[in-house]
């Protein structure tokens, strides 16, 4: 049973990576659409940056993580580092956690 | 009235290395420490995995195989959260659903794993948020070929890695929040698409977008909010505001459009 669900999942989780690459040729998009191909991963990668940062499981996701991933936004939007933003961004929910915010 | 308020750039600082000229093989080296980056964290939290599948009752194998053959972080924690609440049929489900945003990812990005079919099957493989996300903010071409490799290949290595320490130290591997791991992500997933914001109507895109996600996540399963993003695009059929206005509409209340009020 435990197999069936790991191949199950493999099989499905490849096929979409794979269709997205393989439809990408097959179907003839005009350049309209085309255009709107990157707009439409921003949206998804910035959807799941936002329900990342302040949903958990359905529901509101504290304060820790949300004041971390602000914390990297806001030095991110000030163009510091990658490197300073992953790590303030930790760091800050990490110590805001250690005060016992939740 | 357009304040022209532009944002405080900071005077002479270059974005990004740009790689000016030339056509260097190797990676850049702000690339390498940025997908360290997120590599050391992918690390601990596939430590975590590992721990918490082992803890639940999955056998080590399954543990494995499951960071390396279906290698989506997300759908791998709630699969293990399912199959030990006995529901095997919803994890694959809930699974299936949360990584279905692959699919726009390698409409996306596909011209980045070339033409040959071994380059595609592996790399296809390889598409996580994060690699496409490192991938889609170099510029076109070959940097963003080299970018989703690079990426792609060091994530693996660092999930699947993280994935076996997790297993062989169990309990010790610790909780990934109590080192805010968790805001790490998004963080840097922000600071990944933001350079691709500073375009307007991508920008109006993504932000209605995410918040479209939400606002539906309290009411519908996981996966389906992140793809509800995508009616994000909607904001670019709606009729655009002309940029220079040049008379304010005479005041006394809501300017009335020639066209149609609202339709909603």
């Amino acid at each position: 049973m435990l197999i069936a669900v790991i191949v199950a999942l493999a099989v499905g989780t490849f096929t979409f990576r794979f269709a997205g690459v393989a439809l990408r040729d097959r179907l003839d998009l005009p350049d309209g659409v085309r255009r709107l191909l990157p707009m439409a991963a921003a949206a998804l990668l910035a959807a799941l940056a936002a329900t990342a940062a302040l949903t958990e499981a359905g529901a509101a996701a504290g304060i820790a993580r949300p004041a971390g991933v602000l914390v990297g936004a806001v030095l991110a939007w000030r163009r510091a580092p990658f490197v300073v933003v992953v790590v303030a961004a930790a760091a800050t929910a990490a110590v805001l956690r250690l005060l016992g915010v939740p | 009235m357009r304040t022209v308020k532009r944002t405080p750039g900071p005077a002479g600082r270059t974005p990004a290395p740009s790689a000016p000229g030339g056509r260097p093989r190797s990676i850049g080296s702000a690339l390498r420490r940025d997908v360290a980056a997120i590599a050391a964290a992918m690390v601990a939290v596939g430590a975590s995995f590992g721990a918490i599948a082992v803890g639940a009752g999955i056998p080590v194998w399954a543990t494995v195989a499951m960071s390396s053959i279906v290698y989506a972080g997300g759908a791998q924690f709630m699969a293990v959260g399912l199959i030990a609440a006995g529901s095997p049929f919803a994890a694959v489900f809930a699974g299936l659903l949360l990584n279905a945003r692959h699919l726009p990812f390698g409409l996306a990005i596909g011209e980045v794993l070339g033409d040959r079919w071994s380059r595609r099957l592996l790399g296809s493989h390889l598409m996580t948020d994060e690699a496409t996300a490192f991938s889609l903010a170099q510029p076109e071409g070959e940097p963003r070929r080299r970018a989703f490799w690079f990426a792609g290949i060091v994530l693996f290595l660092a999930w699947n890695a993280g994935t076996v320490v997790g297993v062989l130290l169990g309990g010790a591997a610790g909780d990934p929040a109590t080192l805010g791991l968790d805001a790490a992500f998004p963080a840097g997933l922000i600071a990944l698409i933001l350079p691709a914001l500073r375009d307007r109507d991508t920008r109006r895109v993504a932000l209605l977008g995410a918040l479209v996600a939400v606002v539906t996540t309290p009411l519908l399963p996981a996966g389906l909010p992140v793809l509800l993003a995508l009616t994000g695009l909607a904001v670019l059929f709606l009729p655009r505001r002309r940029d220079p206005v040049p008379e304010p509409p005479p005041s006394g209340g809501a300017a009335a459009p020639d066209r149609e009020e609202s339709t909603c």
